[in-house]
């Protein structure tokens, strides 16, 4: 009788060992090109060249240097990508916000079709756009502009905001917009008091993600900027020159490209707890 | 304060089927306390919703002071509600929560601060004032929703289920306390309950609904006294009132397993041969032996089924012939199951219905009373 003391929990079994090492292959497998790339920018390029893979070796600064001075001046296009990135978020938050507000809380018989329509335009490949966007862009000026950049990078994602926000407003339950309605709270107080508090977190992972997006996003930025109002994206494409590779510097690149918004994702991860409306009805 | 008015009101949610609410017709006094009561789905939430401007009537007007009030968004009416779900605000402290709507109006600090401190300790919450609503118990939420109306003076209190999950104690202290409240700031209410205790105590008039449908509209007493109908009769009180079918042969009304003398005034009513309800309330029948009688009206004669013993009265439940029938007698009376027992109920205790379930003696408090009355007409 003495065995059936023991916790059950803490027997390992043969099923949850391999489990744990598949988990643990997985986790390697998809970190190692990671990994690689950050050690990459560490090594000389005869370093980063060598056939024979090498991991132990003296870190340099080298690439990283030559990254951020050499020539292309890494600072100009981590402006453009901050700028636009951070500005298309603002502009869409703005101009999603109250659209989500109107569908989830005075929904017509439309609003459902509406929100399918939007999210389908997404389906559209960007390549069958392009023809149509440059031209308009051409013709207004707006090529190889950072506004022009911000406008398109706005737009692309306002589908996806308006659908989560949406979802997250959705979320709020009715009653509490009643009771602050009763409570005397116009729109503007009910939104700002009631409904943003409670959706915080749903805006924030909404506005994370686009960021993300508009950061990530090379297509457009490749095809309608140049110099002036190139990202991030522009700028690791500029490395495949002519003369071939350069490993040790593209990871360099790399690494300083992604660092930024792997550091936002890092300290923004607090805001996206759910379940904050939990207490409100019965 | 106000007169709250609702004249033909109705709603109607889809295009087709029956209104959630019909026909409701009422006219309250300035400071009146009406109680809503009726079985669950009835429309009492539809009409209080009405009533704060969350839900537009499909038909019909209300009145705040003679003044129509479609048009008038729910924040200019004036009004405060106790949400049955308790629509608290879960990001704000229940302090906050409860001084929303007076910063809103602007009002000075300090005020706020009071008021809402006397709220709380009337609902006994002050320990709780910093906490979120996610952290309180179901009775604890349902007081801050309480609180939250009762800081405020507004024209109109609405009241959906207030009390409907705090522990029998609790709601009893709460009761008095809304009654004082109410005492002390002559706010027009509307409450609604399931409660019969709270219904029969607070209301000044009843409202009882069903099906969309006001049944009746009364006092307290009136209810009690002279239903309307045999829904307005079964639903107040309880235990339910029994009902029994009869038919009249001569001067009898004749029924499977009782009989009973017909009352002069029932004679033009109920012709020859025709059958009717008699109801008595389960406290309105005794024993043989109880000889509290001053007219013997119906006798009944049955088997003991169940005894629910309550304390103070103990609840008998008899099988007659084809009936089951109720009663409620004093103390804890020594009876067995199986056992047969006759019950007596005084003749002025009696209430008549017709086939259409609608009461043949009409407003009238006690039938012996509408007896000599129509004794004077003929
Ligand atoms: N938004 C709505 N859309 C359609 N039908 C509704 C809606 N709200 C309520 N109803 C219907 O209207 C009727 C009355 O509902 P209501 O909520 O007023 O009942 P109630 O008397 O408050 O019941 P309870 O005692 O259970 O709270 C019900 O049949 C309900 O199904
Ligand atoms: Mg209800």
């Amino acid at each position: 009788m003495s065995q059936s003391t023991k916790p059950s929990a803490s027997r390992i079994t043969l099923g949850g060992t391999l489990l744990t090492l598949l988990a643990y292959l997985v986790a390697i497998v998809m970190f190692f090109p990671l990994l690689w790339m950050i050690l990459t920018a560490f090594k000389t390029e005869q370093q980063a060249m060598s056939i024979v893979p090498q991991f132990i070796f003296t870190p340099t600064w080298q690439s990283f240097h030559d990254a951020i001075f050499q020539g292309s001046a890494y600072t100009h296009y981590a402006w453009n990508s901050l700028i636009t990135a951070v500005g298309s978020t603002f502009l869409g938050l703005l101009l999603t916000i109250p659209a989500a507000y109107a569908m989830a809380f005075y929904p017509s018989k439309r609003t459902d079709f509406t929100l399918v329509w939007m999210v389908s335009t997404k389906f559209i490949p960007a390549v069958g756009v392009l023809i149509p966007i440059f031209l308009v862009f051409r013709s207004s000026g707006l090529l190889d502009t950072r506004f022009g950049l911000l406008m398109l990078y706005t737009s692309m994602n306002m589908p996806i905001m308006i659908w989560m926000i949406y979802s997250y407003f959705k979320e709020v339950p009715k009653e509490i917009i009643e009771a602050a309605d009763i409570d005397g709270a116009g729109t503007l107080q009910t939104m700002l008091r009631v409904i943003l508090p409670l959706a915080l977190p749903g805006l924030t992972s909404t506005a994370l993600l686009v960021t993300i997006l508009a950061w990530n996003e090379s297509f457009w930025s490749i095809m309608i900027t140049n110099h002036n109002a190139a990202t991030l994206a522009t700028y690791i494409a500029s490395f495949r020159s002519a003369e071939g590779l350069y490993w040790a510097k593209l990871s360099a690149g790399s690494v300083l490209a992604s660092a930024p918004i792997i550091v936002l994702g890092w300290c923004a991860q607090r805001q996206m707890v759910r379940g904050l409306t939990f207490g409100a009805v019965k | 304060m106000a007169i709250v008015e609702l004249n033909n009101v109705s709603k109607h949610y889809g295009d087709k089927g029956p209104g959630a609410v019909e026909d409701f017709n009422l006219r309250t006094r300035d400071g009146e306390f009406i109680v809503l009561v009726g079985p669950s789905g009835c429309g009492k939430t539809t009409t209080m919703r009405m009533i704060a401007g969350l839900e537009q009537n499909t038909g019909g007007d209300i009145l705040f002071n003679e003044q129509e009030m479609s048009g008038v968004p729910a924040k200019h009416r004036d009004i405060a509600m106790v949400f049955q779900s308790y629509a608290l605000y879960p990001h704000m402290s229940v302090h906050d929560n409860m001084a929303f709507s007076l910063k809103l109006k602007k009002i000075d600090k300090t005020e706020i601060k009071q008021r809402v401190e006397a709220a709380a300790k009337i609902l006994g919450i002050e320990h709780l004032l910093d906490r979120k609503p996610r952290a309180l118990s179901g009775g604890q939420r349902q007081r801050v929703a309480l609180g939250r109306a009762i800081v405020r003076e507004p024209q109109v209190f609405l009241m959906d289920e207030p009390l409907s999950n705090l522990d029998a104690r609790l709601r009893v202290e709460m009761r008095a306390e809304i009654v004082k409240l109410h005492r002390r700031l002559k706010v027009t209410t509307f409450y609604v309950t399931h409660d019969q205790v709270e219904a029969m105590t607070m209301g000044e008039r009843i409202v009882v609904m069903n099906a969309g449908h006001i049944q009746q509209v009364g006092t307290p007493d009136e209810l009690y006294d002279s239903p309307d109908n045999m829904f307005v009769a079964g639903f107040i009180g309880t235990p339910s009132m029994n009902f029994i079918k009869m038919r009249r042969h001569g001067e009898q009304l004749q029924g499977t397993d009782a009989s009973l003398a017909l009352e002069p005034w029932l004679k033009d009513k109920v012709p020859e041969g025709e059958e009717l309800w008699v109801g008595i309330r389960p406290e309105h029948l005794r024993t043989v032996d109880d000889s509290r009688h001053t007219r013997e009206g119906i006798r009944l004669r049955g088997k003991i089924e169940v005894i629910e013993p309550l304390g103070a009265v103990s609840l008998i439940q008899l099988k007659t012939g084809e009936h089951r029938i109720t009663t409620q007698l004093e103390g804890r009376p020594r009876l067995a199951l199986d056992q047969e027992l006759e019950l007596v109920s005084d003749m002025s205790r009696l209430h008549y219905f017709g086939l259409d379930e609608r009461n043949l003696t009409v407003n009238a408090p006690a039938a012996e009373e509408a007896a000599s009355l129509q004794g004077h007409q003929e």
